[in-house]
């Protein structure tokens, strides 16, 4: 039998249920590769005995004849930003290093409701604020993949989702739970050649998990293809009374709805995302992707998103602004660290607990947020803000008079060494430009592998759909699936 | 009204003023959890994840809170906005796990609604004046620091953390100490009787921020001072006095008031400064994140509507005009929601006994109410929330005065015997043998001994000291031992005298 954890969610699914392996076997399999990579640093934290723990239940239901659940023994990985309950919960922050929750977030919990087992608390960019997975406090995410030039530099597997990414892609797990504020699943998706999907605004709900930006965090599925991805998200989303802007519609069956025909569709192409001195690999694979589409008997129509350069200055102003205030609670008082110098008073301990609780990119959105947010700069930049969002919801929902979904590059480049844009916070929100919009209107997005560019570094394609389709987006990306064919794998190193 | 002035060096100074009261709204669980607002419990044990501000928790709107909100404003004839939003206010302390406030800046669910205060009570011809109010809006409240637990640290309390408060905010219409008195104490009335908040001063329920500033009359306002967390009807009169004093001699000596915030102290009868505006916080206020705009449907606003009760306005001209009380009783037993409600049930079974419309005996009822029973509550010291009394004892016992079983006199001997013992009227008056004598004969004869005993003064009596009339009466119902009819003793008296 082939190696077991090449297996994907369906496939396991289907085996467990089929009886071809068993679940133990399965986990026992994820929990030997997530043992053996240490080097790629994508877990913050292994579970070896909650994955087994939940692969013995699998098997025991089987045995006993009962129904597996949509995830029944499948392993995953858990992004360390989801609260689960009795183990340590971080944000790949040293201010909640040690953190241990004596709750499960409602996404992490329907999980395992689903039969869903954890391989372990996946890294991922502090408190998701990141490109790149360079500002975790337990230090970087390492890609899988490296340039087909001989040479063995490390590169960036994406942020904020980056554990999960390299998990997914190195094959430590089958799958994985990303969020995405502006771009967290997707991006890193396809830097690592894999699926993800972020859904509609309030699909999945918020409740226990670590927030970044309020009004634009959502979680979703990184998996190795479509389906896996709408098996995924089937177990995760749905109205949690918990959360107040979860939405109160039934979760569709988006498996059962597969279907790659894109006969009577049309797939809107936005002007204004082809830019000047865009990457050429980026542009070609995007025309190949709307070759595909057209293949697959889709229209493609041209559409206008005009307000497209302002999404990523507005997407700065508002997910800081949030953040500022979502970050305040980490003062030392209740949880997590708690820096008391001699002598010092309650403002004393907020600074020392703070300054040393926080890392650079996290203090400098904290920064950026309490600034906009200022008395006499409020409506110069929140105000302002906030009214580029609107225009560009509405941007959207014009084009989508037009056209189905929209088909887009992901990232503007594929993956870069890590390091190479450390050092430049503005060249590396560059790299979101593909990905905010989406999150601004709430809307539908999945990046599905495309190819590999000239480097040998994976490419991914974007699909953006209307509010509550992610049906029209998993098609899109199952029919451009279909013909990319996409089966490079990052040659093992680690 | 009569103005209000401050004599000062220059000359008469006015007074204006304007209240933010915070009232805890009357509710099983907190604003935005499911958390327990029992008043008094052990600290931190009414606490949830929430509350408590735990990584990944969100609020979520409690309906009955709301409700509350909308209710208050419309008993306020208030505006009510059906699209409100609320907002957070950012700053850090020990007794806020959030890091901000859940609050409403923007958008508050209750707009412009006023108030009629009358200052003298008990003066009916005194002139009512209209109080505006210029919002409503509902936040949650902060926890509560306890430093006397430990000697160098301090503890916090988080029960309170997330009750929800409505923060009534007044128009600067006040002018004077009794104005800002009588605002609260109305604003009080209307919470307690639309049962929004229970008006707990005493408990932390309700608590006012004084807003103070002084002008010469006719001058454009002045700068006004804020004086937090004041929570009694005396205290506010009190802060508004000390304040506008402060702020007289303040001007008069040269200075500048100064815009900020200040903490009273009672037992020296001052204000002193906590906060100048130089270092205000910047609350950085912006729309809530984690919460849609609450959104109001006409369902909703018809049901708020439809589940006020009468306010004490309406019911005290009800009382004056249907139930034909006096200006002064109507406005003692409106006065309190509760009392309201007791002496209502007292008419309802007062009447139901007589078999006779309420209007026939609610005079009755009222005037034993606020003589007979709020005085003998008074001397026990108590008052009618905790009276052994109940509305249907009261009425057997009026019951009992209005047949002619017993006699006035009897029925204060009763009551008092009913606060003490809880028995009811007619089982004291069977066990005392307190039933009146009506018996015309035994009546006859009592009179005879009295008159026969005291020939002397029958005679004074007949040469022109008709004042002596009593004095036959009291010894007759004395050898009666209290038990005669009074009627038909002064009739039998006048018969035999004349």
């Amino acid at each position: 039998m082939a190696d077991l954890t090449d297996l994907g969610v369906a496939a396991i699914r289907d085996g467990v249920a089929a009886g071809t392996f068993s679940a133990l076997e399965i986990a026992e399999a994820f929990n030997a590769n997530v043992a053996a990579a240490s080097a790629l640093n994508a877990f913050i934290i292994a579970t070896p005995e909650k994955a087994l723990e939940a692969a013995k239940a699998t098997d025991a239901r089987r045995a006993k004849g009962e129904a597996l659940g949509l995830m029944g023994g499948v392993p995953i990985g858990m992004k360390d930003l989801f609260a689960t309950k009795g183990v340590q919960t971080t944000a790949a922050s040293h201010i909640l290093e040690g953190f241990v929750p004596e709750y499960e977030s409602t996404v992490s919990q329907k999980l395992w409701d689903a039969g869903a087992g954890m391989l372990g608390k996946l890294n991922l960019d502090q408190f998701a604020m990141g490109s790149s997975n360079e500002t975790s406090y337990f230090g970087n995410v390492i890609s899988p993949w490296r340039r087909a030039d001989g040479g063995n530099a490390a590169m960036a597997p994406g942020g904020s989702s980056g554990g999960s990414s390299t998990a997914v892609s190195a094959r430590l797990a089958p799958a994985a739970t990303g969020t995405d504020t502006g771009g967290s699943i997707r991006q890193p998706a396809a830097f690592t050649g894999i699926s993800g999907i972020k859904p509609t605004y309030g699909r999945c709900s918020r409740w226990g998990i670590v927030a970044f930006a309020s009004s634009l965090d959502q979680a979703g599925p990184m998996a190795r293809d479509v389906r896996d991805c709408a098996i995924m998200l089937e177990a995760m989303a749905g109205f949690d009374p918990k959360d107040a802007t979860s939405l109160e519609m039934a979760v569709p069956q988006w498996e059962a709805g597969l279907n790659p025909d894109m006969k009577g569709k049309r797939v809107g192409v936005p002007r204004e995302y082809r830019m000047d001195g865009m990457d050429a690999d980026v542009a070609a694979s995007w025309d190949q992707g709307i070759a595909w589409l057209r293949d697959a008997g889709a229209e493609i129509v041209e559409v206008s998103l005009p307000h497209t350069k302002y999404a990523l200055p507005a997407y700065y102003i508002i997910a800081p602004a949030e953040a500022s205030s979502n970050l305040a609670r980490y003062d030392g008082v209740r949880y997590g660290l708690r820096d008391l110098p001699d002598g010092a008073g309650l403002q004393d301990m907020y600074a020392a607990t703070r300054a040393a609780g926080f890392g650079a990119e996290v203090k400098r959105r904290i920064l950026i947020g309490t600034y906009v947010l200022s008395a006499g700069f409020y409506d110069a930049y929140y105000t302002q803000a906030q009214k580029v969002r609107t225009l560009i919801s509405r941007d959207f929902a014009q084009a989508f008079e037009q056209c189905d979904v929209i088909l887009a590059p992901t990232a503007p480049t594929a993956a870069f060494g890590l390091g190479d844009k450390s050092d430049d916070p503005l060249a590396m929100y560059l790299n979101d430009v593909f990905a905010v919009p989406a999150s601004l209107a709430g809307l539908p997005a999945m990046s599905v592998p495309a190819g590999l560019n000239r480097e040998g570094l994976p490419l991914g394609l974007q699909i953006i759909g209307r509010p509550f389709d992610e049906q029209g987006v998993l098609n899109a990306g199952l029919a451009i699936e279909a013909r990319a064919g996409f089966a490079h794998r990052p040659a093992k190193w680690w | 009204m009569e103005n209000y002035r401050i004599h000062g060096a220059t000359g008469e100074w006015e007074v204006v003023i304007g209240l933010e009261v915070h009232a805890q709204v009357t509710s099983q669980s907190k604003l935005f959890s499911g958390a327990a607002t029992a008043f008094g419990a052990a600290p931190n044990s009414q606490v949830s994840l929430v509350d408590a501000a735990m990584p990944g928790m969100l609020p979520v709107p409690n309906r009955e809170c709301i409700r509350q909100a909308v209710r208050t404003g419309m008993a306020l004839n208030a505006q009510i906005n059906p699209w409100s939003r609320f907002d957070r206010k950012n700053y850090f302390y020990a007794d806020l796990p959030q890091g901000y406030q859940i609050s409403q800046l923007y958008h508050p669910i209750v707009g412009e609604g006023e108030i009629d205060v009358v200052l003298d009570e008990k003066n009916p011809e005194d002139t009512t004046k209209t109080i505006g109010i210029e919002r409503i809006h509902v936040e949650q409240d902060a926890g509560k620091l306890m430093h006397d637990q430990h000697p160098t640290m301090s503890y916090v309390d988080l029960n309170r953390s997330g009750v929800a408060l409505m923060e009534i905010v007044s128009r600067p219409d006040m002018r004077s100490p009794a104005e800002a008195g009588a605002y609260l104490t109305k604003l009080r009335q209307i919470l307690r009787y639309v049962g929004s908040c229970d008006g707990n001063m005493d408990q932390g329920s309700m608590r006012a921020d004084v807003n103070v500033s002084v002008r010469k009359p006719g001058d454009e306002f002045g700068t006004r001072t804020e004086t937090k967390n004041v929570n009694s009807v005396r205290f506010v009169m009190a802060v508004v006095e000390a304040e506008a004093r402060r702020q007289v001699d303040v001007i008069e000596d040269g200075g500048r008031i100064v815009q900020e915030t200040r903490l009273y102290d009672p037992d020296r009868n001052e204000t002193r400064s906590m906060r100048s505006k130089e270092d205000a916080h910047d609350y950085r206020y912006f729309p809530d994140p984690d919460l849609l705009p609450l959104e109001l449907d006409q369902a909703f606003l018809d049901e708020c509507a439809a589940s006020l009760p009468e306010l004490p306005d309406a019911k005290r001209a009800r009382y004056e005009g249907e139930l034909g009380l006096s200006a002064y009783n109507a406005r003692v037993l409106t006065s309190d929601v509760e009392t309201a409600r007791w002496f209502e049930k007292l008419v309802t079974a007062t009447a139901a006994n007589a078999k006779k419309p309420e209007a026939d005996v609610a005079k009755q009822a009222s005037n034993w109410l606020t003589s007979e029973l709020f005085g003998a509550l008074n001397k026990l010291g108590t008052d009618l929330g905790s009276s052994p009394v109940t509305p249907e004892s009261g009425a057997e016992l009026l019951g009992l005065v209005a047949s002619g079983t017993i006699s006035g006199s009897a029925a204060k001997q009763v009551l008092e015997l009913m606060l003490e013992t809880g028995d009811g009227a007619a089982a004291i008056v069977a066990r005392e043998g307190l039933t009146q004598t009506s018996d015309t004969g035994a009546i006859e004869a009592a009179v005879d001994a009295v008159l026969a005993a005291n020939a002397d003064k029958v005679a004074e009596f007949k040469g022109g000291k008709e004042a002596l009339f009593g004095f036959f009466v009291g010894q007759t119902m004395k050898a009666m031992q209290g038990k005669g009819n009074p009627g038909l003793v002064n009739e039998v008296l006048k018969a035999k005298l004349a």
